[in-house]
This record gives C-alpha cells, structure tokens and sequence, in this order.
C-alpha cells in the first residue's frame, strides 16, 4: 500500500539520520557545520509533516516533538537540532493561530494574571481540524530553509560596519561564519588576522591556510601565545557553536581563555552566530554541557608507561559568561548579549523550552 | 672651614636677612658686592668639597656660581632681592654652609614659593650648569664617584646599550655583528677560523621582525669547520645541545655553561707575555657570541657570566696558574652550589610551609624548581594532587609528568586550552620562572601569563618560585619588545594523516609564530617565593639593589 511504503521510507530516513547524528559526534564521521545540519533537520521535519499521519495540529506537534526528543538523545551536543525542532513546532503553533483567526499576542503572554485564571492547557485548543494547515504549515517551513540558507551570507554583508583597516583582528579555531565573514571583508579593507590553534584538534591550521588563500595577512599562534598577543589585537571576532539562553556561549575551548584575554585589554569580543544557534539552554545543567572525545589527543598512546596512572581531559566545549561579550552578530543584525532572551521569546514558544 | 672669604660670608647672610626683614631693596652696587663674594665663597668651598662630600651636593655647589651670575642678571630689578638670594643657595646645599640656621630657613622658607619665578634661561643655565659639573666631576677620578655610587647611582640616567638579538630590523646593527664576531678570533687570522653568523628561516610576522628566527634544522655547527681551533669543543657541544634542545630550562642552561667554562678553564693555558687574569677573559668572548648565536642567553645564563668575569679579573697577579685554575674551579662549584641547589632547597623549605593537605595543585610546562619542590613534599607526606597543563608545540609537561607519576603522585594531564575546565577544582598554582625583571614583570615560558589571568579570574592564589640569581635589572612591559622566536615549522602538526600547513613557505600572506616567553604583569601574582623568602613581586628591585650593595 503507498500509504504504508511512505511511512516505512520516512521512518527509514528518521533512523539513518540519527545514526547519523550519533556518529558525527565523535568527530569520526564527516564533520559537518551547524549550518547542514539545521537545514538536514529542517527538511527531514517537512518531510515528516508531508508524510506522516496527523489530523490535527495536536498530533503533528506530538510527533515532531517525539521525533526531536529522539534526536536530541542521539546526540545532545548538538543542539541546533532541538533548536529547528522548537522552531517549526513555533511554526505550527502560529500557524494553527492564524487558521483559527485568533490574536497572537495572547497566547504568548504568560502573565501571572492568566496563569489564575485560565488554570486549563492551552493544548486542547489545537484539537481543531483546518484543511489549509497542512500547506501552511509546509510554506513556513520552506520559507524558514530559505532563511537558513542565506545566514551566512546575511552575516558577512554586516563585515564591513564593523572591520576597519589596518585593524588586528584574533580569532580561534574554524568557524566557517567567520570566515565568509572576514573573507568579505577583505574584498574592500587591508587588515590582518592572528588565529590561535585551538589544540588539540588544530582546526585553526584550517582556518588560517583558508584566509591566507584569500589573500589576507594572517599568522597562526599557539594557545599559550594568546595572552601574550593580545595587546596588539584591535578586535576578537570569534564563532560558537551555541549561544545561551542567558546570552552566553557554548564555543570551543580556549574561548574562555580569549575572551578574559580581551576583557583585561578591553578588546571587544564580537560573535559571529546566525538565530538557529541560540538555544533556550542554560548553563547550569553541568552533566549535558561538557563533552568529551578520546584523551589519545591529549596524551597519546606512545606514552604508554605513564597512560595508566595519569588522568587525561579531553573537553571540547567551554563557557564563556555573557560578561565578557560585546555584541552578537547574526543575520538579523547586532545585538548586545542582554537582548539574547528577547529574541529567544521571539524564536522559541516557552513551553517548548523542554521538548 | 673657617676662611678668609667665609668670616664675611655670615656678615653677608645676615645683612640680607637684614634687608629681607625690613624689606628693603638693596642698591645696585650691593648686589655686585654680595655677588662676588659669593663666587668667591663657593669657589674655595669647591675645592674642599672635591674629595669628601657627596657628588650630588659638589654639583649643586658648581651650579651656584654659574647659575647666579645669570639668575641676578636676567632678574628684573624690581624683583626682591631676598627672592634672588635663596635661588644661589639651595636649601639642600646649605647643610654643608658655614652659615648658620637662620639663613638656612630663610632660604629654605621663600624658595619653594619661588621655583615658578625662574625663567627659562634661568632653567637652562642649571642644566648647563649640571652638564659641566658632570663632565668636571668625572674628570676628578673614579674614587669619589664610586664610593658615593650607592646612593648617588639611582639618579645617574642609566645608557644602556639595547642588545643585538633585539635590533634585527636594523641592518647597521646586523653588520656590526658580523664584524665583531669576525674580529674575536685568535691569532692567526683566518677566514674559516672565525665564528659564522647564523641566518634568519622563514617568513617573520611584522610585529616581531626585531627578532632573530631560526631553523632547528639548521644549527650553526654545520657552519663551523672542522677542526675549530677557535671555538672549544665542549662550547660546540653546548652550543649544540642549546640550538637542538636538547639542554632546556634555564637552571639547566646556566648549570651546563658553568660546566663547560670549567672544563675551558681547566684545558686552558696562559700564553707567554699574558696576564691570566686578562687573557681567559678574552679567550671565553668568542666562546659567549657563539653561544649567543646559538641560541640568544638567557637572564640566568647572564648573571652566571658576569660572576666568572668579576672572578677572572679580580685574580691576584702573583698566583701561579695553577693556584689561579684551581680558585676559578671552586668559584665555579660554590656558585652552583649557593645559587642552585641550596637555593632550591631553601625555596622547598618554604613552599613546603605553603602546600596543605587535601590540596589540588595546578602546575605549567616543565620547571625544574616546581618539580622538585612537590617531591620534596609528597616526601614529608604531603597528600595532595598535581595537574599539570601543557601546550603545544613544546610539550614540556610530558617531562613533568614523568618525573612526578614516577614518585607516585597522582597526577591529571590537560592542555591548556582546556584550562577554563580544570580550574574550579585547583586550590593553589606553582610556576616557575625563566628571569624576574626589575619592575616585577615575571618572564617565563609562553603561556604563564595566560594561566595566571584565568587563575586571577577563578580567584586561585598564583605563586611563583625563582631564585635570587634569576633576578635581571631589565624592565619589560609586554612580551614583544624582547621575546624569542624559535622554529616556525614547529607549529605544524600532522592529523589523521594530513598536515594542514605543510605549504606555509608557498602561501606569502601565512606567518607562523612560535613565541618562547612572554611575561607575566605583577598584579596577577601572588607571591614569590625566594630563597631570601617569601616576597610580593614588586619587592624585586630591592632584592637587586640589597645584592648589588653586596657585591
């Protein structure tokens, strides 16, 4: 029956993903940016709202919300997976609103005043069957793909209100938004750029050979070098790999390092992040904030005698507190890190906050 | 001092105190008068002073007459003469007035209020004045000067000479070089005897293009040829292992060149017509520019050379050159012994007071000071734990945590990027130190400032331990002014089969820097730990000036 093939196929594809997810991880498989995987996650999400079968927005929302609890669990380091699952339950919320003709405004606020006297779920109001939703509900999700798909180049048109010449400017390990970044920039400004290495996985080698292919000046440091550099640096342009809900990061390690390195030169600290970075995560919830690979980068396995009495760290992530941030550039533009949970209101529904 | 001239000068001060209180203008044939028998004064207590007071009072003194006929001379008349007479004497020089206290606070009173009256010309004359007080007081001879040097020597401006290896961009310093490391050669002369100037490697970045870069793969002994009469084979030896590495740290450093000076010392004979004394000096300058370009000496390496020089030229002419090897010998092994090894022992004694029980030290790269004062402590059963952080492209932490995991403590590896993880759990960080300079800057490997500012920022106390003879008269206020470079290609590094920057030499725009130190601001550290004892960082220009006095 084709009914059921679509359903053995979608399922198919929701497994390969997430064995895929759960490969990658470990760095062994293809590394992959934050940018695919988003955009893989958007488009498997319409795929399973085409596809799968639902009557109400109700049960679409439940089953994107299982689908995304179960993609989390495969990997819950990456997080712009739970961020476009939150979003397109957003989308659908909305779009249900709007079916139903009612304001948004009302629903969105939670204020204490509601809180008494509603007292009942609001989810028994998407028990409601519209026809269009279906289609609306894929628009928005077309229209949320073309938006993912044109950060990057969102972010690197604002390079040049913020790159002057002659500036020196630091970065760290390999983003791929900061280097389309100052790649567009250098098309009109002479300026130079030190990048730190960020060890053990030396992904500033990269990053440097990349920018000095694009013709600017650039100089590759050792981490232990940063401090020692940085009263020479005009400007610390880094990128991250999540940002907070409190406006702070989730970004390579060594980050932490850099960023109190600016902070006592008073460099500002600037960061490169398109809106599906930002997750509703706190930084207190210490068990699923640090990950850790294999200690055979630090330490590898020639040192044999040593190995078994020594205790080896691999950490991959590093807290930077929203103190040492100056601005967050994304493709809606700057923002000061005390605006973050502002747009987070707008991005995300609070009650998808756990999915 | 009692004088002709002087039974008039009290007179004198006590007729202008007289006009000062009356105020009352003195007539022009007056002032004259009082101006001559000043000159008069100060020149016959110029010559008395020459021998026994201080050198800052004898100029002040030679200021007077010089700057007193062109202060009353460029003064407006109107102008109040007691306002003109306390400007030719100097409250501090009249201590040594034969005048008594009521000029002295006469012309102490008025003189502060009057410093805005002095012109220009007025100020230029002191300074003209000074210059040849100056120029007269070294041309008396050196004995005034260097008794009253202790005091007097802090306000001397001190002319340094910059050192070659941080003048690179300079390409007139850069021949003189060549030109000096050409003439230290023996006789005969021979162009392939001299000591080879070794070249730059790779691309440097602009901001560090007043410093040398070299190759690892290229030493300078490659340059030399074989045999080099010139150069001793245990200096190329040294010079060697320095170049290569091989040799690191700079206790290790200094204690292998005093080693090798010895071995010099002892294979050395003073040729016919040759004072001892004289010759080895001379014999060992060819010795320190090769070793200097084998790798640029560090601050210890310094102070060490320095001791044997003032040793070599303090030998008495009458020792036979036995006696004279044999002292230099012993000299050599005190200092090893004082500076050195009682030295670290001294410092463990009380770091030891500093580490406690259930404590988690962090520890940086490999110092030999740190290592041996937590085995002295896990000795006296201490229990504690280390974490040692290490970076790239040195990896001297491996080292480290040999020597400790070897005694048995329980030790945890990182890298230093991942330094924002471990440090919340860190009671107390260790670092060692390659120099401590004058203005209480710690310099010392790269990467120690940068763990001392997270430290400062998680509120871990940071100390440092050195010893006395690392202390360097140098000021440094950032780590680029005077820094090393060491081989660029260091950096590459070669993952799951592929090297990133293999081509770095092809692409024109990519530099890659491999600094060696950098220095540390006082503020983020703690304490220092001393075999004088426990002091704060900006007490290192005392411990200098106490051991220059010493010596």
């Amino acid at each position: 029956m084709p009914g059921a093939d679509k359903e053995t196929d979608l399922s198919e594809r929701i497994e390969a993903f997430l064995a895929d997810l759960k490969r990658g991880g470990s760095g062994t498989g293809p590394l992959r940016g934050s940018g695919e995987m988003a955009r893989e996650t958007t488009a498997l999400l319409r795929r399973i709202t085409a596809q799968a079968r639902w009557s109400s927005a109700g049960d679409l929302m439940e089953i994107i919300r299982n689908e995304g609890r179960r993609m989390t669990a495969a990997q819950p380091s990456e997080t712009t997976v739970g961020n476009m699952v939150r979003r397109v339950l957003k989308i659908i919320r909305e779009e249900y609103a709007r079916s139903r003709g009612s304001s948004e405004e009302t629903d969105q606020q939670e204020s204490l005043h509601k809180l008494l006297t509603s007292g009942g779920l609001s989810e028994e109001n998407f028990r409601q069957h519209f026809a269009s939703l279906k289609a609306n509900v894929i628009e928005a999700i077309n229209e949320l793909l073309t938006e993912l798909e044109g950060t990057t180049d969102n972010i690197a048109m604002q390079a040049l209100e913020h790159i002057h010449s002659n500036e020196v400017i630091m970065t760290i390990g390999r983003s791929r938004t900061v280097e389309a970044f100052l790649k567009d920039a250098a098309r009109k400004r002479k300026f130079h750029v030190i990048v730190a290495e960020c060890a053990p996985f030396c992904q500033g080698h990269e990053m440097a050979t990349s920018l000095s292919k694009a013709g600017i000046e650039t100089t590759v440091i050792a981490d232990a070098a940063i401090f020692a550099v940085m009263s020479r640096v005009n400007k610390v342009i880094i990128g991250t790999q999540t940002v907070l809900a409190n406006g702070g990061l989730r970004a390579v390690n060594g980050t932490h390092t850099l960023a109190l390195a600016a902070k006592h030169h008073s460099t500002p600290l600037i960061v490169c992040a398109p809106m599906f970075k930002l997750s509703p995560q706190f930084p207190n919830e210490e068990e699923i904030f640090h990950k850790f690979v294999s200690p055979h980068e630090v330490l590898p396995f020639t040192e044999g005698e040593i190995l078994s009495k020594v205790n080896v760290h691999c950490p991959v992530f590093d807290y930077v507190p929203p103190e040492l941030i100056t601005l967050f550039i994304s493709n809606i533009g700057g923002n000061a890190p005390s605006y973050i949970y502002r747009l987070m209101s707008e991005l995300y529904h609070p009650e998808d906050h756990e999915l | 001092m009692a004088d002709c001239g002087e039974a008039n000068g009290p007179e004198r001060k006590n007729e202008i105190v007289r006009a000062k209180n009356e105020e009352k203008e003195l007539t022009k044939e007056e002032k004259q008068r009082l101006r001559k028998e000043k000159k008069q004064q100060k020149k016959q207590k110029e010559k008395k002073d020459d021998k026994g007071s201080s050198e800052k009072s004898g100029r002040e003194k030679t200021l007077d007459p010089l700057s007193a006929s062109q202060v009353l001379s460029t003064q407006s008349p109107t102008q109040k003469v007691p306002a003109s007479a306390p400007i030719p004497v100097p409250p501090s020089g009249a201590p040594s007035h034969s005048s008594g206290a009521p000029s002295h606070s006469s012309s102490g009173a008025p003189s502060p209020a009057d410093k805005p009256a002095k012109s220009k010309a007025e100020l230029k004359a002191e300074r003209r004045a000074r210059q040849e007080a100056d120029r007269a007081s070294k041309q008396q001879g050196s004995s005034s000067s260097s008794k009253t040097k202790a005091p007097a020597s802090d306000l001397n401006p001190v002319v340094k000479r910059l050192p070659e290896h941080v003048q690179v961009d300079d390409p007139a310093v850069v021949k003189r070089l060549a030109k000096k490391l050409e003439r230290q050669q023996t006789r005969p002369h021979s162009s392939a005897k001299k000591i080879p100037l070794r070249s730059d490697y790779g691309y440097k970045v602009s901001l560090f293009s007043h410093l040398h870069q070299y190759s690892r793969k290229a030493p300078l002994t490659q340059l030399l040829s074989i045999p080099s009469s010139v150069i001793h084979p245990s200096i190329v030896r040294l010079g060697l292992q320095y170049s290569q590495g091989i040799v690191t740290g700079s206790n290790a450093r200094s204690v292998a060149l005093l080693h090798a000076f010895k071995q010099v010392i002892m294979d050395y004979s003073t040729p016919p017509n040759e004072e001892l004394s004289r010759d080895l000096v001379n014999k060992l300058k060819p010795y320190i520019s090769f070793l200097n370009q084998c790798r640029p000496l560090s601050a210890s390496m310094g102070n060490a050379i320095k001791y044997i020089k003032k040793e070599i030229s303090n030998i008495p002419s009458q020792y036979k050159e036995e006696e004279a090897k044999t002292k230099l010998l012993e000299c050599i092994d005190k200092y090893i012994d004082e500076k050195v090894v009682l030295a670290a022992k001294a410092i463990s004694k009380y770091a030891i007071e500093k580490i406690s029980d259930g404590d988690v030290i962090l520890v940086y790269g490999c110092s030999s000071l740190v290592n041996h004062i937590l085995c002295e402590a896990f000795d006296k059963n201490r229990k504690f734990r280390v974490i040692v952080v290490d970076s790239r492209p040195r990896l001297e932490g491996r080292e480290a945590l040999r020597r400790l995991v070897q005694i048995g403590i329980s030790c945890t590896y990182v890298l230093i990027s991942a330094l924002s993880y471990v440090l919340p759990e860190v009671s107390k960080v260790f670092l060692g130190a390659h120099a401590l300079l004058a203005n209480g800057y710690v310099m010392s490997r790269v990467g120690t400032s940068q763990i001392a500012l997270v430290a400062r920022a998680f509120n871990v106390p940071v100390l440092v331990c050195c010893e006395t003879y690392k202390f360097c008269e140098r000021v440094q206020t950032d780590s680029f002014v005077s820094n090393e470079l060491d081989d660029p290609d260091e950096l590459m590094v070669t993952r799951k089969g592929k090297t990133q920057l293999e081509d770095w030499h092809d692409l024109s725009t990519l530099g890659l820097l491999n600094l060696v130190y950098d220095v540390t601001p006082p503020d983020f550290v703690d304490l220092v730990i001393t075999d004088l004892g426990m002091i704060p960082c900006t007490s290192v220009p005392v411990v200098l000036r106490v051991k220059n006095v010493d010596q």
